[in-house]
């Protein structure tokens, strides 16, 4: 017969306040099979736990109901708690009458009586609970980043520091990400590249780190401490063996009108390139779609069109037939550290985003974003640093910056703040007062968000003591007149409009997840928020962690993050895959299914709709080794308890532990009895 | 407890009429652990008030919802079911939802052939994000039901098969009652 402990949490005022803690613990102790109930002001606190603990030993409970907040929060911490009182861990199950029923309701007798039924409702799943024992399962002591930005960059060396093997996956042809691209870096003004290559070709050279330019994850099978991915290595056209970076090949290919990405668009590349001088590793790649010998074998001529590279390489590098190839990485853990891209905000939009037209994005090219801006300001720019307008290149005398450029605008962009314009504007705005003394820069702002160390001095500077103008209002409109751009906005503070003549406008567009996160976070079975951001597991106490485990996430993938950010982020992530590799073996809830394999028919329906391919098909043979049957297999390695499985079965006789029909029918049988 | 509630369960199960004020409608709804439980969390921690008639059972995931349970509810006194769980392409477990979605789209009309007014059951996508979407639900639910009123059509086909809960007296009795229900299912 069960013993079942209610133990019911007033959360300080949190669950009291709404609803009467000493009434549910009184009303729950007669219930059939509870042998004892009390309440307390903080269950989760140490003499909360005592309590449990002590209840536990003292009454010889069977089973354990926490009514308190959601599983969530606090599953983990009473089921330790049961453990060490010497219950199984499996035996304890939460109640959540906090996050469902006190934090929701207002009326104290309709909440009360909630939490009643929940409590009864957890005391029936619980008299069916089975003591259970953890899953233990080997770790690979082997770390994947997906994602070569600074994020990426600084998680793996973090992790190869730490003695692992860390795989490093970028899907362009050099690390560095959009890092790379900034002329300085708020607020201290160092130069982005200076700080950033070193730390590139140290992950390049590091023993422990194997690096995969030009790579994409393409497939990801297994789970925590024991990943298989598949990578797709694409065509690379260039052996890097054998190059040795000389650029001869980049000199004669005659393709030479391609926009660069690593310059946004402002200036031009070869088809056969290296993104920018400081790549790492400083090897070409092959850009197939723009190249004509491929553009030729494409039309289906019978003879190659160009050839020009490969006949300039004196290595023998260059091969024209090289295809994608696939390879398998069998790793432990996934940082995932994709970064982000710029909302594009020119006229045409796909996905039904709506997209700002009436600021002439991709019409004008005087009107550029902050990505283009950073690099006419840096000295490895397309101008070599000198501020000039894309259009004539003449200096531009009046600049204007829009801030919020689909940021903070549900209606139109995205809801969300991103973070990061409001300085690099700042930035901006000093940069070319420093190069452009008798200019004027005008911004745009809504509000000014300089929320970091050094950050609000750093804007301040800039209105101060660079004398940007700062304009509280947004812009309406901005077209072309003549030589100017004519810019239409609104003082809010003045309450008046104002109109300017400027050279250059420069959009703070929003920050938006890279192209393909969401096909990736498929891939990796962890979850996007609306925007398309990667979720964490818990936005406070979790912050680096998926709803996968054994996958963490890093940098803007996650949210709007500026570099410091990133970084922290990413050293985060090295600590908890270095946590995860610090033990030789992972335990894992035993939320698995199982077979009863006598009464298994063997249809394998099962099988056909398990997501992890964890149900196989096994033989049952007579003692004399003649088969005379088939029942399914799960494998609990592979099995993550979704329990689709159980559903379909037609027998019933797969069951998934700790979500049975059993526990589940009693809980719906116990909701009938509703007060 | 005296609650207006509990006098609703007795004249019902007594058959006698209700009058619309009397009525609070019982919803269950069974939801995904990661995210429709955790969006209704979202709710909690955002304060976002809502009906109290709706009460959760969690499962991992959608496609862990077998129809019977869907059935089972009903014939235990409930007057209306919502099932909810991660949208479409955001299954914490990749697939399980279109499992469900294909389930419940045949379960839905099965429901309705049999003559259940298919406004007793919701059906929706809650992500872990969307706590207002939830408590949307949650509300929409409930009026709808509320307006139906209560769902006798089973226990006018077998009364004494709904035992009010006081009546089991332990345990082993509650385990008990389970057993016929794994047979009444069964059958």
């Amino acid at each position: 017969m069960s013993r079942i402990g209610v133990f019911v949490c007033h959360c300080g005022e949190n669950i009291a306040r709404t609803v009467d803690c000493a009434k549910v613990a009184e009303t729950l102790k007669d219930h059939p099979g509870v042998a004892h109930a009390e309440d307390y002001k903080y269950m989760c606190s140490d003499p909360g736990q005592a309590l449990v603990k002590k209840a536990i030993e003292e009454n010889n409970l069977t089973g354990v109901v926490i009514a308190a907040c959601s599983p969530h929060m606090h599953e983990k911490t009473f089921r330790r708690a049961a453990d060490q009182a010497g219950l199984n861990k499996f035996m304890c199950e939460m109640a959540n009458i906090r996050e469902h029923c006190s934090w929701i309701h207002e009326d104290k007798d309709e909440a009360t009586a909630k939490a009643i039924d929940i409590g009864r409702t957890i005391i029936e799943k619980v008299k069916h609970n089975k003591p259970l024992e953890v899953i233990k399962i080997p770790v690979t002591k082997r770390a994947m980043v997906i994602g070569g930005g600074i994020a990426g960059i600084q998680a793996a060396l973090d992790i190869a520091d730490g003695g692992h093997e860390v795989v490093l996956i970028e899907k362009e042809a050099s690390i560095g990400g959009h890092m790379s691209q900034l002329s300085e870096t708020f607020p201290t003004l160092d130069c982005s590249q200076c700080i950033l290559t070193p730390r590139m070709v140290e992950a390049y050279q590091h023993p422990n780190i194997k690096l995969h330019t030009w790579s994409e994850v393409e497939k990801v099978d297994g789970y925590i401490g024991n990943f298989e991915v598949t990578v797709r290595k694409k065509a690379r056209s260039v052996n890097q063996d054998l190059c040795n970076g000389c650029g001869d090949c980049m000199a004669v290919c005659p393709s030479k009108k391609i926009p660069s990405e690593f310059d946004a668009g402002l200036s031009n590349r070869t088809a056969i390139y290296v993104p920018f001088p400081q790549a790492v590793p400083n090897q070409p790649v092959l850009d197939r779609p723009n190249c004509s010998l491929f553009k030729g074998r494409i039309k289906g001529l019978k003879k190659d069109a160009c050839g020009k590279c490969k006949e300039a390489c004196l290595k023998g590098a260059i091969d024209y037939d090289t295809e994608d190839e696939f390879i398998t990485e069998e790793v432990g853990a996934i940082v995932v550290a994709t970064g982000y891209e710029l909302y594009d905000v020119g006229k045409d939009q796909p996905e039904g985003l709506k997209g700002y037209g009436e600021y002439g994005y991709g019409e004008d090219p005087d009107i550029i974003d902050g990505l283009q801006f950073e690099r006419l300001a840096s000295a490895s720019g397309p101008t070599a640093g000198a501020i000039q307008r894309p259009s004539d290149g003449k200096e531009p005398k009046t600049v204007v910056f829009v801030h919020c450029v689909g940021s903070r605008d549900p209606d139109k962009g995205m809801a969300y703040c991103s973070k990061i314009c409001c300085m690099y504007n700042a930035k901006h705005a000093m940069l070319y007062k420093h190069k452009v003394h008798d200019g004027r820069a005008v911004a745009f702002y809504m509000d000014i968000r300089a929320n970091g160390k050094g950050y609000d001095e750093f804007s301040r500077r800039a209105i101060e003591e660079d004398h940007a103008e700062y304009v509280r209002g947004r812009v309406s409109r901005i077209f072309r007149d003549g030589d100017k751009l004519k810019v239409w906005g609104y003082d809010t503070l003045a309450g008046e409009q104002v109109v300017l003549d400027a050279d250059m406008v420069v959009l703070a567009t929003a920050i938006r997840p890279n192209d393909g996160v969401k096909e990736l976070a498929q891939k990796l079975s962890c979850s996007v928020d609306t925007d398309g951001f990667i979720n964490e597991a818990h936005p406070k106490l979790r912050p680096v962690e998926t709803n996968t485990a054994g996958v963490f996430v890093a940098g803007a993938c996650q949210a709007p993050r500026d570099i410091p950010d990133a970084v922290a982020m990413a050293s985060a992530t090295g600590a908890k895959v270095m946590a995860l590799f610090s033990s030789d073996e992972l335990e894992r809830e035993p939320a698995v299914a199982v077979v009863n394999e006598q009464t298994c028919i063997g249809c394998m329906r099962c099988e056909l709709v398990c997501p992890y391919g964890a149900i196989e098909q096994r033989e049952i043979c007579t003692v004399d080794g003649q088969v005379c049957g088939h029942t399914a297999y799960v494998n609990p390695g592979v099995c993550q308890g979704c329990g689709t499985c159980q559903a379909v079965c037609l027998s019933k006789s797969v069951e998934l532990q700790t979500f049975t029909d059993e526990q589940i029918f009693s809980e719906i049988n116990a909701l009938c009895a509703w007060e | 407890m005296n609650s207006p509630r509990s006098e609703t369960i007795e004249r019902g199960a007594g058959g006698a009429p209700l009058s619309d004020a009397d009525f609070e409608p019982r919803i269950t709804a069974f939801v995904c652990n990661w995210c429709t439980y955790t969006g209704a969390d979202l709710a909690g921690t955002s304060r976002l008030h809502m009906a109290s008639n709706v009460r959760i059972i969690r499962l991992p995931c959608t496609g862990r919802i077998d129809p019977l349970f869907i059935v089972k509810a009903f014939e235990r006194g409930a007057d209306g079911v919502i099932v909810s769980g991660c949208h479409p392409a955001d299954c914490h477990y990749t697939s399980g939802n279109y499992h469900a979605r294909r389930r419940f789209a045949v379960f839905h009309d099965i429901m309705e052939f049999v003559g259940v007014d298919p406004r007793r059951m919701t059906f929706s996508w809650v992500s872990a994000s969307e706590g207002a979407k939830w408590k949307d639900v949650v509300n929409e639910a409930v009026a709808n039901v509320r307006e139906l009123g209560p769902y006798e059509a089973y226990r006018a086909l077998a009364p004494e098969a709904v035992e009010p809960w006081p009546q089991a007296t332990d345990g082993l009795a509650a385990a008990g009652a389970t057993a016929t229900a794994g047979e009444e299912v069964a059958s």
